[in-house]
């Protein structure tokens, strides 16, 4: 009956920026939570900030009001944890980087490039029979692009998951 | 100075004066250490590391003071988990240490060796390993802040081994944990909206957590309750925050708890919940739970707020702080008196009175638990196992004082309640410490009668044998068909020739009246004793609502069904 319940509220996506002690677990512990209490996250990255010993993480995944606030509390709740930053699109930039594999012959290569272009995207590798197509943009742009390239036999690609930083202030 | 003295200074200037462990080749530095400080700091040698986990919670849970533990690496470590995650489910702070392999060998499987910082994370508040000597100081410290603030819990540290043998060369001094600052004040806009709903509650009723024992806040409780005239059912963690012979006290909650508490929850118009997080033993069905009632949720940890129950009003802080703000607001509007709702509460409270002595032979548990209620003054304190007696204890014993209730909740631990009686006598040893136990539960841990002997440590476990698993049974009864798999025990071994092996005193109880007598006699002998009371084999704690169902759908016990005592009006 309660599943029932939680299944009827509607989910979205949802970006949040999390600010935390550089020190060797803390993803560990940070997975792991998300893991015991059942949160499916979709994407996180890791990197380190302008600030000395403090690393930012960022995760998106598409959940109802109810499990994001959770979420939040249960991730505050982490000593390592600083802060947690709302990075939803609204306020905030966000970007995706991917690189795709994609198969081409003489017939395609051309069309491939064009497109590339178009996209603002970059060719980083190019023979005989693949080109390697670097791609900086939205989550959506990057969506379409890999939609665009199928046509022409998809290899492989890399996503690096969701980057994002808030717009205007950076009291962080 | 070496690492193994740092680590023990640092305990003395965090006020650690016992600490309960078992040794072993990565911790012999600190055990080497021991010698030199034999008179400031007392270790206990238990005689299995769950045993020293276990005591050292019970010793934070009596005493409000952070436990202290301590195993070698790998098994030894691994020993403690049980009692780590017990003390984590129930919020208790510990301290827990554990040696581990020298740093060089980290992560090379070397002998012994066991990630206890993976195996720990799940089930600590933090953890820590200390990977130089001039971390020890901070470290701990950071630790002790952390296990005792905020919502309590264990913390675990790694030892290994060459830090607790290199010497400190440059102290670390920074002791700021910048991801941890809990909020202990109630905003004034959240305690003046609830001061609000409860003047305008009709049939209000106070649910009262573990969270008023940890934040120590049972005289503003008292004070709340008295003021407002509300009624009062804590939940089993809450079980002693509240005097259980006062006549607002409804008892405990839940599954197993009293009707008079569950009927008052749902049938209320407003519900203060104080430190507890809703478990499901004590909602039962959500949907159900508190239909008609707005909820106000104080709580130290955001995180519980709505988790399980949707609430009105939330207030986040610490208990005593807000229960004070909340009375300064109070005290000025409050209409005393008596209502409608809480003359009626006070009779059905004492129409329920659980304390019945029932006689003959074989013995019934509830008679044992009368002839409990009878020896135990206000000061002593009790403590359970996992089982069926846990919870007649939790539904028939009554405490008036806090934190003289001791039992393993949320994990539901068989085999707690006995080194648990260690370390709540350690940590008062004026009091008497009961342990009421299961054959099951004891069995589990009967090992530590020789600390008893050994650390003369004066504890009287009196054993519920039913010569089952009880409540595994009891629920094979009900809801399997009485088809009893793995349950029977048959009352082996003889429990009270056990403690002759170990030296100490056993009294074997068969008949209902040698219960009281053989009580009085452990109060009065100075080493402890244990009683072995055989009792009927298939007696059910009654009652209870089964996992999952409308908590005023419980069935059995001594009060009337629904629509008798608890007449359709009140709803």
């Amino acid at each position: 009956m309660i599943e029932a319940k939680n299944r009827v509220k509607h989910e979205k996506k949802h970006i949040i920026g999390i600010l935390v002690d550089d020190r060797p677990g803390v993803m560990a512990k940070l997975s792991g939570m998300f893991a015991s209490r059942g949160f499916n996250i979709d994407t996180i990255i890791v990197g380190k900030t302008v600030q000395k010993g403090v690393s930012h993480i960022v995760i998106s995944l598409v959940a109802d009001n109810k499990t994001i606030e959770q979420l939040e509390k249960q991730v505050n709740k982490l000593v390592d944890v600083i802060k947690i930053i709302d990075l939803n699109p609204e306020h905030s930039v966000v970007r995706e980087h991917c690189l795709i594999k994609v198969a081409s012959d003489e017939k395609s290569r051309e069309d491939i490039v064009n497109f590339t272009k178009l996209h603002k995207a970059k060719v980083l590798d190019i023979n005989h029979a693949s080109i390697i197509v670097e791609i900086v943009g939205s989550p959506e742009k990057v969506d379409s692009f890999i939609e665009l390239m199928r046509k022409y036999g998809i290899k492989e690609f890399s996503r690096s998951g969701i980057n994002a930083l808030q717009r205007g202030k950076s009291d962080n | 100075m070496r690492g193994a003295k740092a680590i023990i200074e640092t305990l003395l200037e965090e006020k650690v004066e016992h600490l309960f462990g078992f040794p072993g080749g990565s911790v012999m530095p600190l055990y080497d250490e021991f010698l030199n400080y034999k008179d400031e700091l007392r270790h206990i040698l238990v005689r299995h590391e769950q045993g020293a986990a276990h005591a050292a919670d019970a010793y934070a849970r009596v005493s409000g003071k952070a436990g202290v533990c301590l195993a070698t690496s790998g098994p030894g470590a691994t020993n403690l988990v049980t009692g780590i995650m017990t003390a984590y489910m129930d919020s208790v702070p510990m301290i827990a240490f554990a040696g581990n392999v020298p740093t060089s060998l980290l992560g090379n499987d070397a002998f012994q060796e066991t990630d206890m910082i993976g195996v720990t994370m799940p089930i600590t508040k933090h953890n820590f390993q200390i990977r130089s000597p001039n971390q020890i100081t901070a470290t701990i410290k950071k630790a002790f802040n952390i296990a005792t603030n905020g919502r309590p819990g264990p913390v675990y540290i790694d030892l290994p081994k060459d830090i607790q043998t290199n010497e400190v060369t440059k102290e670390i001094k920074d002791i700021n944990i910048r991801g941890f600052k809990p909020v202990l004040e109630g905003h004034p806009q959240q305690v003046k909206k609830a001061a609000e709903m409860i003047l305008d509650a009709d049939w209000p009723v106070v649910l009262a957590g573990g969270g008023i024992l940890i934040s120590m806040a049972s005289p503003e409780l008292k004070q709340f309750v008295e003021l407002v005239n509300v009624p009062v059912t804590t939940t089993f963690m809450g079980k002693s925050c509240f005097p259980e012979t006062h006549p607002l006290c409804l008892g405990v909650i839940g599954m197993h708890g009293r009707k008079v508490a569950n009927y008052a929850i749902d049938n209320a118009d407003l519900i203060i919940a104080i430190g507890c997080r809703f478990s499901d033993r004590i909602t039962g069905d959500l949907d159900t739970f508190a239909k008609n009632a707005k909820i106000i949720h104080i709580d130290i940890d955001s995180a519980e707020i709505s988790k399980n129950i949707p609430v009105h009003l939330p207030v986040v802080g610490d208990a005593k702080n807000i229960l004070k703000q909340l009375l300064n607001v109070l005290t000025t509007k409050i209409k005393k008196g008596n209502t409608p709702w809480n003359e009626k509460m006070k009779k059905l409270i004492k129409e329920c009175e659980c304390n019945i002595d029932i006689r003959g032979s074989p013995i019934d548990p509830r008679k044992l638990m009368f002839e409990l209620n009878k020896i135990m003054r206000d000061d002593d304190i009790f403590v359970t196992g996992t089982g069926q007696h846990q919870m007649f204890g939790a539904h028939f014993i009554k405490r008036n004082k806090p934190r003289t209730s001791i039992s393993s909740g949320g994990a539901g631990t068989m085999g707690y309640g006995f080194p648990a009686a260690i370390g709540a006598k350690v940590a008062k040893p004026d009091s008497e410490v009961i342990d009421l136990d299961g054959d099951g539960s004891f069995a589990m841990v009967i090992q530590e009668l020789a600390t008893c002997k050994e650390e003369n440590i004066k504890v009287i476990p009196v054993i519920m044998n039913n010569a089952y698993l009880g409540m595994v049974r009891q629920w094979y009864e009900l809801f399997f068909d009485k088809r009893y798999s793995g349950v029977f025990l048959n009352r082996t071994p003889d429990f009270a020739k056990v403690a002759e092996a170990y030296s100490l005193k056993g009294i074997r109880v068969e008949r209902d009246s040698e219960i009281g007598p053989a009580l009085k006699e452990a109060y009065k002998h100075d080493e402890t004793v244990v009683i072995d009371v055989i009792v009927k084999e298939e007696a059910n704690i009654l009652p209870m609502f089964p996992a999952g169902a409308n908590n005023v759908d419980m069935f059995g016990g001594c009060v009337p069904e629904k629509g008798k005592l608890f007449p359709e009006a009140m709803l």
